[in-house]
């Protein structure tokens, strides 16, 4: 059902964890989805300077949470900023399809992060990362909730 | 060589080595169709019947004309429930008890019916996942056709009131059938004493090969077909016999009841030790009662956590187990059993549930519960939930 990629970072997720003094942290999903996503990010002169991530869910789950914070972590803001889903995809060597969404989640994940930082800076994060940047669970077509 | 701890024995069992060398004969030496004149298909015959009294003897039917044999307990459950609608519907009966935790293989039909009219009442099954007889009975209209009730609950094990519901049916002048899938050689049935109408039965639940399922109907209940076509099986049931695999069934049953007694108590030991030890982690329960269970069963949930990381790390670890968290189900919702017992969507993604059979041993039971608690702990350290958890724990300290 998964790909090496992803088995791999179910079995050994990297980054996983908190950051006390984090200066943006988003969280994504629902319990009662079975799917939450939380982003801890530490940024510095427009720097991802570290990054990790707590995650309840499936294997999935877990592997697109590890595998995005990889590729956001020493880079910059623009980059983690246009982070896609397709691309956590890519990296993971594919998906099955029912499982796409938790990808997704991962992106929506480090939007909420990002969100979260610009507003504690003072900065509207509309513009940046888009008006429907934030997911609302109860809107997410995929729960039909 | 790598640990591999089989613990989804209600999913599926292996044929054990017994039944194989009953079944082999009937691949490539009497191979022949035994609905053919000649000695040759007749030796198949004979085998089939024998099998069709192995299982008339196993749940006490009558007689063994009462047994049909189907192609698994699906087509089975399919047969009755829709059998038994059709031909009531032309009485003017077309209400349906049954309950909230049933196999899919019923609630489908079900759902099917409703479309087409029927009216459906699901029983509630309240937290200990037990139908209550009472409100059976209340159900119970003038216009009710049929009444399905499963014998054991294939998630969380529990063992339903099927004397009792049966006394109720017959009172009622109400056909009863029930879904046995989970218990036909897990804990006595008797047809006769539940006055039970029809039962389905499923052979690779216990030591049987896949593909082979059986349906008793009671003389004296006329449904219709599901499958037409040739005269196989009285004209009820069309197609060519599977005689290898009748026969594996035939053969299984009968090791099944024989070694019943023995195997109940020593995998209701297994059972226990590995629910009473389970519960020591924090924040775990036992999904449905723990006496009115089938022996092999083991249905736990561990809050923060979800099901499908829970059994790949088990895999990891070479135990085979299952759960019923949405990912694992493949929709949306966990499995409707834990939500119909009212466990919240949040404790049924956690779930897991273990299976025993004959190859199991108190040594596999040890080292579920020497890699279990490692593997919930571990995804708890990762989970977002399980910090929400602690903190509201702390705050109301």
């Amino acid at each position: 059902m998964y790909t090496e990629q992803v088995m791999e970072h179910f079995t050994n997720p990297r980054n996983m964890g908190e950051i006390a003094d984090a200066n943006g942290v988003g969280e994504v999903g629902n319990a009662k989805c079975g799917d939450i996503m939380k982003i801890f990010l530490k940024i510095k002169d427009g720097i991802i300077e570290d990054v990790k991530f707590k995650t309840y869910g499936c294997a999935s789950a877990i592997a697109t949470s590890s595998i995005a914070t990889e590729m956001i972590k020493g880079h910059t803001i623009e980059e983690a900023v246009a982070l896609s889903n397709k691309a956590v995809v890519e990296a993971l060597g594919g998906l099955p399809a029912h499982k796409i969404h938790c990808s997704v989640l991962a992106e929506q994940a480090v939007k909420a992060a990002l969100w979260n930082y610009y507003e504690k800076q003072g900065i509207d994060p509309a513009p940046i990362l888009g008006e429907n940047a934030l997911c609302d669970c109860h809107d997410c077509d995929h729960c039909g909730e | 060589m790598e640990k591999f701890i089989y613990a989804d024995n209600a999913a599926t069992t292996a044929v054990s080595n017994k039944v194989l060398e009953q079944m082999m004969p009937y691949f490539t030496e009497q191979y022949g169709n035994a609905s053919s004149l000649y000695s040759f298909g007749q030796k198949a015959k004979e085998a089939v019947n024998k099998a069709r009294e192995q299982i008339a003897t196993a749940i006490g039917a009558e007689n063994s004309n009462e047994i049909y044999f189907t192609g698994g307990g699906s087509e089975s459950d399919n047969w009755a429930i829709k059998g038994v609608a059709y031909s009531m519907a032309k009485k003017g009966k077309k209400h349906i008890i049954s309950t909230a935790f049933e196999h899919h293989a019923v609630l489908h039909c079900l759902d099917k019916l409703k479309k087409e009219g029927f009216e459906i009442t699901l029983l509630d099954v309240h937290s200990d996942g037990l139908v209550r007889v009472e409100e059976l009975e209340a159900a119970i209209r003038e216009d009710t056709a049929l009444v399905t009730v499963m014998y054991a609950n294939n998630e969380i094990g529990t063992i339903q009131p099927i004397k009792e519901i049966g006394e109720v049916c017959k009172k009622h002048r109400v056909i009863f059938h029930t879904d046995a899938v989970q218990a036909v050689g897990n804990i006595p049935i008797d047809v006769k004493d539940a006055a039970i109408d029809l039962l389905s039965m499923s052979s690779h639940k216990f030591h049987g090969p896949k593909g082979v399922g059986a349906l008793y109907i009671r003389k004296g209940i006329v449904i219709p077909n599901l499958i037409d076509g040739g005269a196989q099986e009285r004209g009820r049931r069309a197609g060519t016999e599977n005689t290898a695999g009748i026969v594996g069934m035939g053969a299984a049953i009968e090791i099944a009841v024989a070694t019943m007694e023995e195997r109940a108590k020593r995998l209701a030991e297994i059972r226990d030790y590995i629910m009473d030890n389970a519960l020591k982690i924090e924040r775990s329960r036992v999904n449905g009662d723990r006496k009115r269970r089938l022996p092999g069963n083991v249905s736990l949930c561990f809050e923060g956590i979800e099901g499908e990381s829970l059994l790949l790390m088990l895999d990891a670890k070479g135990v085979c187990a299952s759960s019923g968290s949405a990912c694992t189900s493949g929709s949306l919702d966990p499995s409707h059993v834990l939500l119909s017992i009212g466990l919240p969507h949040e404790v049924a993604h956690g779930s897991l549930r273990l299976s025993f059979s004959d190859e199991n041993t108190m040594e596999d039971a040890e080292y579920i519960l020497s890699v279990l608690p490692p593997i919930v702990e571990r995804l708890r350290l990762m989970s977002p939930l399980w910090d929400r958890i602690k903190m509201e724990e702390k705050e109301n300290n």
